[in-house]
């Protein structure tokens, strides 16, 4: 498709979108929950091609934004007591713990190792040998069967001195507190989280709550045809789950993905930035690669945490404020020095509005 | 943190392991979570996994509709 059908294609959305948008007889709040959306929608500049009544807020699915600062200081805290080597994905790497961030402690001459895959951990493991290494284990369903992959591979490989701190989290359990909120009216439903767990997942928002939520690709004109279509079903107040990139999620999703995840982790809960403790929201390692869970094999007292009164990631995470609506924002928390998660995360709302503006 | 691409699947290279390209760009792969897949299919690929499948018949679904509201803005701007 050349670009000028690509704009003229976004231009006939927008068009559709606004015209179908002024029959509203409200304005209509919509989440987009994946943080990979967030940035799509912004960096792409989409927000000037939305209705005036139609309101994008951001979603609590940026891995790195709804985890707790206690997680930062227990890796740190981990790596100094066993003189363990940590493995990380990048966008941790400058998220603030109580006492400094991973670069600052990788400064301090702490080891701190980036992987693209989690895979790189089992070389890694072998290289660091006998120290232990530990991989900080934050995503949602699309990485998390990565890791439980990985541990596979290294419990057959007898890898034994690779661990795992989990945080990771499962998104229905936020998605059904967020889906009670009456100021939100759909939903832009993750693309490649619903890659592994299906577009059918999310019938129990029509069905529990009247919602409706259209599953998104990534592209421009994925988020234009997927907007359109949840502001036409909002219009017409049919709660309705509709898959808009079906060029890569089915209906059943991947099951050999699921069956994966669930051979290694099972639920448990899980503390959420923003949103507390969810029962049932997080995943521990189980059986026999429970051998894995650094928490287990290698604990420590992570004193309870404080975070600046002042920073509002908790209600930016949850859609009840917008970055520009912080004291701190663009002043004392910017991406170079950060204060909240948001703003560090390349996927972070804040970080996301001090790039590209409010607009 | 949930970035994939598509990568095309140039070689089955093992048990469970490929290698795909984008615009030339060559890596090694899992195919655990893909084991349907086949040389020539399109993956998505996200840390080193292909996590699913393209759907060859679904994009060209998707690109026709796109050109057929191109086509339909051009004409209108014509009048």
């Amino acid at each position: 498709m050349s670009s000028s059908d690509e704009h003229l294609a976004a231009k006939a959305l927008s068009q559709d979108m606004n015209r179908v948008a002024s029959k509203a007889t409200r304005t209509m709040r919509f989440m987009e929950v994946c943080g990979t959306h967030t940035m799509a929608i912004h960096s792409a500049g989409l927000k000037s091609l939305f209705p005036e009544n139609v309101v994008m807020v951001s979603g609590p699915g940026c891995p790195v934004c709804v985890t707790e600062k206690g997680f930062i200081d227990q890796a740190i805290l981990t790596a100094k007591r066993y003189d363990a080597c940590l493995t990380t994905f990048g966008d941790l790497v400058r998220v603030p713990g109580s006492a400094g961030s991973l670069a600052t402690f990788r400064a301090e001459g702490g080891r701190v190792r980036v992987v693209y895959s989690p895979l790189d951990c089992i070389g890694i493991a072998a290289q660091e040998a006998p120290r232990p290494t530990v991989f900080l284990g934050v995503g949602f369903e699309t990485t998390i069967p990565t890791v439980a992959a990985t541990l596979k591979a290294a419990l057959s490989n007898g890898v034994d001195n690779l661990f795992v701190i989990s945080a990771f989290k499962t998104i229905h359990p936020p998605l059904k507190i967020l889906a009670a909120k009456e100021d939100l009216h759909g939903f832009l439903l993750p693309g490649h989280v619903s890659a592994i767990l299906g577009s059918d997942c999310y019938q129990y928002l029509a069905r529990d709550f009247h919602k409706p939520g259209v599953v998104a690709g990534f592209e421009p004109l994925d988020i234009l045809l997927a907007l359109r279509d949840l502001v036409r079903l909002s219009v017409s107040g049919s709660a309705e789950i509709v898959n808009g990139y079906r060029r890569v999620v089915r209906s059943e999703g991947n099951p050999t993905a699921r069956a994966i995840i669930d051979e290694v982790l099972e639920p448990s809960d899980a503390s959420w930035r923003g949103l507390g403790v969810i029962p049932g929201s997080g995943l521990a390692l189980k059986g026999p690669y429970r051998k894995f869970d650094a928490s287990v094999h290698l604990p420590v007292e992570v004193p309870p945490t404080k975070d600046d009164p002042r920073c509002q990631c908790a209600a930016i995470l949850t859609g009840a404020r917008s970055p520009d609506k912080c004291g701190l924002f663009g002043k004392e928390c910017t991406p170079e020095d950060p204060v909240g998660p948001c703003m560090v995360s390349s996927e972070g709302t804040c970080a996301a509005y001090y790039k590209y503006g409010a607009a | 943190m949930c970035l994939a691409i598509p990568m095309k699947l140039i070689e089955i290279t093992g048990e469970g392991t490929g290698k795909v390209d984008a615009g030339g760009i060559k890596t090694d792969v899992s195919l655990v979570m893909v084991p349907q897949a086949q040389v020539g299919d399109y993956l998505i690929i996200h840390a080193g996994f292909g996590i699913e499948v393209l759907d060859h018949e679904e994009a060209g679904i998707r690109i026709e509709l796109f050109k057929e509201l191109a086509e339909a803005t051009r004409t209108l701007e014509e009048l």
